[in-house]
């Protein structure tokens, strides 16, 4: 974990990241639609968060982090400019799920958990898109796609690279933040 | 009058290419100088033929598919608008076997209307079953819901009758009603369907829970997974409140009832319900230990219903035809209707539901149609990533909760997976036991550090070390799993893995 001493904090982040607790800190179980809103806005949840957090909450840094780590959805490094989910479900591997996911990791040059050198794709493992019946099954962003094949795969990263070109990460802001 | 044309805006048909089509028409359309409404209804579930296009003509809804954009203008060019024929035509919607041959209550809608139209979901017999609710006392809700037969349709099958009577019978000053939209079993996806194709069917279902129990507010747990569902909900949420549906005076009744809608964030143990509650709590989603009950100490230490989606979404049609109604469908201890998914190496995946008691041959081959590869099927797996694979010489089993359990099998969300010749049983089995060890909460031992072990003993009987020893030891490990886990996580991941050693032990022996 990096430092989080609220001292080194840009005010800017710091002010924003109070506002987006404060829209949610008084919900009962206010904790995850927080991190929810955080991480829309950062594509990640910066260190600063876990104080501004917990202070809002009143628990302890330790149980922000602890609620961050548990859930696969949550991420303390910003991803790549699109993240791409491959399907490991037994549906998907029934209709040839494992290689797409080797290709995917082949294409891309990444394993699962990665991110391209190039900050463009960041690769995910996903347990189910609950698309089943049109395996195997990719997820790029909000948009779920069926019936994947290699070339389809290699259509839907060049559309997301694409599309991400000019859009410049929106973690820029926060990374000054994280040191 | 506009002709209408329905397109799906089902996750499932979206991902094979429904919105391209949609917009096509559209422009289409207006080119040519027709005026159309377009709907966007859920999926009929017929995912092969997705996406699924169907025109409402004099004689009922004729069906197109699978419609691609490249058939757009052919579909035009044979006046489709009108019924007219084309090689994609399938005829009435209705009259497609697959179709006409289930019995469908809990989706009777899905499919046909606009989801999100209150008018919609009204000329369809919607509110029907909250309106006579609130005619009835707490007590004569729960009697109508046991009288039902209703078995939790999450997976664990526990009489919903029974667990509402608990929370009724609990006095607080407040209580939850928590329904289960964490649909994290692969192979499953009736609960996504559902709340993408009828939502305020689930709405309806979970006020009338609350009315049953004297629970004021109400929480939808909703996968990360599903961004549609996740928008659909809000807005349906919205609608209803502005209607009245939902708020301080449902339906002018005097009694209130507050919904919303939480997201998870990708943790598959969160669709266990004591994780679910930590989870929404906004805490690690760890298994708590029962008892207490949630029924007794659930959300925030209250007294919490916590349904599935379907088993909710089974709730209006009970109360507006009569727990005898639904009782009426089905067979033994297992009643009412079954929402089945199937996919994997499947022609015809899709949902199908039905009464209690179709076998597993008669669903994956007179409506499945056999594998998608033309191989022969060798094994399904029944009941999402901790079923156990069942083998061709069991698919005359029927589909009842007693009659799978008897045989080590369950049905759980009636996810059934199929599989034809070329599946690598060892593969499946060690695949299990990773899942369990990627999504174990940690809390306990077996499930924790069990799996982790599960892996390593299936590497090294695949690698040829102590073979024989190791397969005693994983079926060792598999039964301190079972035992000894705290939730039906580490508990029931071994169903996979012994059938698999069980009904396919060649594959363990190459």
């Amino acid at each position: 974990m990096e430092k989080t001493n609220a001292n080194e904090v840009d005010p800017i982040v710091q002010t924003r990241l109070e506002t987006l607790v404060a829209r949610h800190a008084q919900r009962l179980g206010a904790m995850l639609p927080i991190l929810h809103e955080i991480q829309a806005e950062y594509g990640f949840i910066p260190s600063p968060a876990i104080s501004v957090v917990a202070h809002a909450l009143n628990v302890s840094r330790a149980e922000v982090y602890g609620v961050i780590t548990f859930y696969a959805d949550f991420r303390t490094e910003p991803p790549g400019r699109s993240i791409i989910q491959v399907c490991r479900g037994e549906a998907c591997q029934a209709k040839g799920g494992c290689e797409l996911e080797a290709y995917a990791k082949r294409s891309l040059g990444i394993d699962f958990h990665q991110t391209t050198p190039d900050h463009a794709v960041t690769l995910e493992p996903v347990f189910c898109l609950g698309n089943c019946a049109c395996s195997p099954s990719v997820r790029v962003g909000e948009e779920v796609y069926g019936r994947v094949d290699a070339a389809t795969f290699d259509e839907l990263v060049a559309e997301a690279k694409a599309n991400t070109e000019q859009k410049a990460p929106a973690a820029d802001a926060a990374l000054g933040a994280r040191s | 009058m506009s002709l209408k044309v329905y397109v799906p805006c089902d996750t499932t048909a979206v991902s094979v290419g429904a919105d391209r089509v949609a917009k096509m028409i559209a422009t289409q359309a207006a080119t040519i100088g027709h005026h159309i409404t377009l709907v966007r209804n859920g999926s009929r579930g017929m995912f092969w033929l997705e996406p699924l296009v169907e025109v409402e003509t004099e004689g009922g809804r004729i069906a197109y598919g699978p419609v691609t954009t490249r058939d757009v203008e052919s579909l035009f060019a044979a006046d489709f608008l009108h019924g007219g024929q084309h090689a994609l035509c399938l005829g009435p919607t209705t009259e497609i076997p697959y179709l006409k041959n289930q019995e469908r209550l809990t989706f009777e809608r899905v499919g046909v209307i606009d989801p999100l139209s209150l008018d919609d979901y009204q000329t369809h017999g919607g509110w029907i079953g909250l309106q006579k609710a609130l005619a009835l006392s707490a007590t004569e809700i729960v009697a109508e819901v046991k009288g039902s037969g209703l078995r939790g349709r999450g997976g664990a099958a526990f009489p919903t009758g029974i667990k509402w009577q608990t929370v009724l019978d609990t006095s607080a000053d407040q209580k939850y009603i928590v329904c289960n939209a964490d649909e994290g079993d692969s192979g499953t996806f009736a609960d996504r369907m559902l709340m993408e194709g009828d939502p305020y069917c689930l709405i309806e279902g979970i006020v009338i829970a609350g009315l049953a129990v004297g629970a004021t507010v109400g929480y939808i747990y909703l996968r990360s997974e599903y961004p549609r569902c996740w928008t659909t909900l809000n807005e349906a949420i919205r609608r209803c409140e502005a209607a009245g549906w939902l708020g301080p005076n449902i339906a002018d009744s005097g009694r209130s009832f507050h919904l919303e809608v939480r997201l998870g964030a990708g943790a598959y143990i969160c669709g266990e319900e004591t994780a679910l509650l930590e989870s929404l709590e906004g805490k690690r989603g760890e298994v708590r230990a029962k008892p207490p009950l949630p029924a007794h100490v659930g959300l925030f230490g209250k007294p919490t219903v916590v349904n599935n989606v379907i088993t909710l979404a089974c709730i209006p049609l009970i109360l507006a035809r009569g727990g005898k109604y639904y009782h009426d469908y089905g067979q033994g201890r297992s009643r009412g209707t079954l929402t089945l998914q199937l996919s994997g190496n499947i022609q015809r995946p899709g949902l199908i539901e039905k009464a209690f008691g179709l076998t597993l041959r008669e669903l994956l081959y007179e409506f499945g149609g056999g594998s998608a590869s033309g191989r022969p099927l060798r094994a399904v797996q029944a009941g999402g990533p901790l079923g156990a694979y069942v083998p061709t010489h069991d698919f005359d089993l029927p589909l009842d909760y007693e009659a799978f359990a008897q045989r080590g099998a369950m049905i759980g969300h009636g996810g059934i997976v199929a599989f034809d010749e070329s599946v690598d049983m060892r593969r499946m089995a060690r695949f299990a036991m990773e899942f369990c060890a990627e999504e174990s909460c940690g809390k306990c031992t077996p499930c924790r550090i069990g799996s982790v072990r599960g892996v390593e003993v299936i590497d090294r009987i695949e690698q040829g070390q102590n073979r024989e020893a190791n397969l005693v030891l994983l079926e060792s490990l598999c039964e301190t799993m079972q035992h000894g886990s705290l939730c039906a996580m580490g508990g029931m991941t071994p169903f996979p893995v012994q059938s698999a050693l069980k009904h396919f032990p060649e594959d363990f022996e190459r």
